[in-house]
């Protein structure tokens, strides 16, 4: 395990610094439950055999890393894509869940729930649920099932139940409120399939450990494809899953800068964004301490962000350690920056990303002005079928003959 | 100010449970919040428990959802939180705040601590707080002498449950059910063996709470408990009155009396 990891009570950087476990006591048998049987799981040959072949066999892992020449010439360094979003269900997120679910199954459980944003980790959810023959019910904040109608669609086909989540800010922070009240309620037979590296102890180690292929495959990949480490990794950050999945195979290796591009919205100065480190404060959110986006008195500020899988005002508590060690840095990209991005990955190299991921396409593009030469390793965390509708209405695009 | 234990010593001399009352400070407004629990404390309350309105309140089902965004979006601030409890103490009933964790992390637990005693309020009740992750609040309770009010749950285990009560100060509030806030037509067969359970690890008074809502769900569970807690009944009967004031609180004083004759007739084990 990397020094960047959690203590035994879920505590990165330190004990009381961030992480930890902030959660109803109702709540606490269950996460030591869930603890116990990861932690067993991990060392059991058959558990870690059955969960990578699925990964290959099932989800199409490992991804490629590609090598983007004409975007590299765009950049004026050589950039390297993992390409993530050529997985099963088109995005990191399949990693999570299958691991997740596979879990659910050795405890003898028979339901998932599951919080979504994008909807990603919700079709992941619905994904591995059918697949492993689980109930699965998906809470999805109301203005969320709005702007990711075929997510919900997806979803719904595959068997889950999605129930909109019309309480607070109507987004992904309230669809995680409501997923726990469900689980405090069916905690005896219910697992909490948690979308990404944050909550409260064990979720950010364990999530983290079914992602980490990401990141070690990318490292070897790199050393095949280039001869030699790159000289910095990127990754956009919501929670912080795909982004942690990646950093996690380079930490040790310190001569790697690492970046993590949070979600700046209408611009950070606006205040409406989801720049969670970059902007936020110290607080508790979900279970977890790390950075908040949070008022004077601690009542949590609704985030801004075209992209509704970047749109939550905490992060995962390893990026808040990671930043405040500087081993990572976190800035954020706005609305505008990755929609360029987006359209520009799709005109030279012929890749339509999510726009989640067009954030780390747009902040890299940005780091390479002073990394010219360099080669920049970018995590592409899904693709961007699931957006065409915001894609639709932000470059006017579906009418056939109108002006490209 | 006074340990809420006070309270449950004088309702136990009169052979009775306690009643301990919920409402959010702020709802309907701050002054409204204030004149309510003064009208519930009038009507029998042993114990009161102001909520600190907060945006992300996983504990709470959607009555107290809705009386705590109402709160937030007619601009409550914690300082209102500390009038409130101010203005409910000086009746002598004692008097915690419950809250989630962050708005106190966010004021500074310190500062929170000293500003609430100074309120002459009693102490806290942390939903989404344990004592093992509380060292902060513990030390600053102590420094300050405020009850310090962890929750034990259907779920937990004795190892859990000897932990948290030892870690208590004034009482210990038993979660009736596994699940959120809300008034429910019948109660827990979960709370008894909890209570019992709990009762082997301490001396303290045990409250029960979630989902009591009425004069004869309250004497069973006070048949078997040191406290019956009730907050989304009391919340409901605001709701229900919605923009009169007046029958507001003639809802509130006949819940409390009927909830207050409920504990006093518990047939006491
Ligand atoms: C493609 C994609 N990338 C990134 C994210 C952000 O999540 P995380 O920060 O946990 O990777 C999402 C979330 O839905 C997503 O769908």
């Amino acid at each position: 395990m990397s020094t960047y990891g959690a203590d035994d009570f879920g505590w990165f950087g330190g004990v009381g610094a961030f992480g930890g476990r902030f959660m109803p006591e109702a709540l606490i048998a269950a996460l030591d439950e869930l603890d116990i049987a990861w932690q067993k799981a991990m060392v059991d040959p058959a558990f870690v055999a059955e969960f990578e072949g699925l990964l290959q066999n099932y989800a199409g892992v490992p991804s490629m890393l590609y090598d983007a020449h004409r975007l590299s010439e765009h950049a004026g360094a050589r950039i390297l894509l993992k390409r993530e979003d050529l997985n099963h269900t088109g995005a990191h997120k399949i990693r999570n869940v299958l691991g997740q679910a596979l879990l659910t199954k050795r405890m003898g459980k028979t339901r998932v729930i599951a919080e979504t944003g994008a909807g990603q980790h919700g079709v992941a959810s619905a994904t591995a649920a059918a697949y492993l023959g689980l109930d699965c019910t998906v809470y999805m904040g109301e203005v969320d099932t709005e702007r990711q109608a075929l997510n919900v669609a997806r979803m719904q086909l595959l068997g889950a139940e999605v129930i909109p989540v019309k309480s607070g800010s109507r987004t992904l922070k309230d669809a995680i409120n409501e997923a726990l009240r469900d689980w405090v309620a069916s905690v005896d037979h219910t697992a909490y399939l948690f979308g990404t590296a944050a909550g409260p102890h064990p979720f950010p180690s364990l999530v983290l450990s079914f992602v980490r292929g990401i990141g070690d495959e990318a490292r070897q990949q790199c050393l095949d494809l280039t001869g030699r480490l790159p000289d910095a990794i990127t990754a956009c950050v919501g929670g912080g899953s795909n982004a942690i999945g990646l950093f996690a195979g380079f930490l040790d290796d310190a001569d790697v800068d690492i970046y993590g591009f949070e979600a700046g919205g209408d611009g950070v100065e606006t205040g409406r964004h989801a720049a969670t480190i970059f902007a936020g404060s110290i607080g508790v959110l979900h279970g977890a301490r790390t950075f908040v986006l949070q008022d004077e008195d601690g009542q949590t500020i609704e985030s801004h962000s075209i992209s509704a899988g970047l749109d939550y005002p905490g992060v995962g508590p390893q990026h808040a350690a990671l930043a405040q060690a500087r081993r990572a840095t976190y800035l954020p990209v706005t609305d505008a920056e990755a929609m360029d991005a987006m359209a520009l990955l799709a005109r030279t190299e012929g890749i339509i990303p999510a726009i989640e991921s067009a954030h780390a396409v747009a902040g890299t593009l940005k780091v390479a002005k002073e990394r010219q030469g360099e080669t920049l390793l970018i995590n592409l965390s899904g693709r961007g079928d699931k957006d065409m509708g915001t894609a639709l209405e932000y470059f006017h695009l579906g009418t056939a003959g109108a002006a490209k | 100010m006074t340990s809420s234990s006070a309270a449950f010593a004088k309702a136990r001399a009169e052979n009775r449970a306690a009643l301990v009352g919920y409402l959010p400070a702020g709802f309907p407004d701050v002054d409204g919040s204030i004149a309510a629990l003064r009208a519930m404390v009038d009507a029998g309350c042993d114990v009161i428990e102001i909520g600190l309105p907060y945006s992300d309140p996983v504990m709470d089902g959607p009555t107290i959802q809705a009386a705590a965004q109402q709160a937030l979006e007619g601009g409550v601030r914690t300082a209102d939180v500390l009038r409130t409890v101010e203005a409910v103490a000086a009746t002598g009933t004692p008097t915690l705040v419950m809250t989630y964790w962050n708005p106190v992390e966010r004021y500074g637990v310190e500062r929170f601590a000293a500003d609430l005693a100074s309120a002459g309020g009693a102490g806290l009740i942390t939903p989404d707080l344990t004592p093992d992750f509380a060292p902060e609040w513990i030390a600053a309770a102590d420094q300050h002498d405020l009850d310090k009010v962890f929750l034990v749950a259907p779920s937990s285990t004795d190892e859990r449950i000897a932990m948290t009560t030892a870690a208590c100060r004034g009482f210990v509030y038993a979660t009736a059910v596994m699940g959120v806030t809300g008034a429910r037509t019948s109660t827990s067969d979960l709370a008894g063996p909890l209570v019992s359970r709990t009762k082997a690890t301490t001396t303290l008074p045990v409250g029960v709470g979630l989902g009591v809502s009425n004069g004869a769900q309250a004497a069973e569970v006070a048949s078997y408990a040191d406290g019956v807690i009730v907050g989304s009944a009391f919340v409901r009967a605001l709701l229900d009155n919605a923009g009169d004031r007046a029958a507001g609180l003639a809802a509130l004083t006949a819940l409390t009396e009927d909830l207050a004759a409920g504990v006093a007739g518990g047939v006491r084990a």
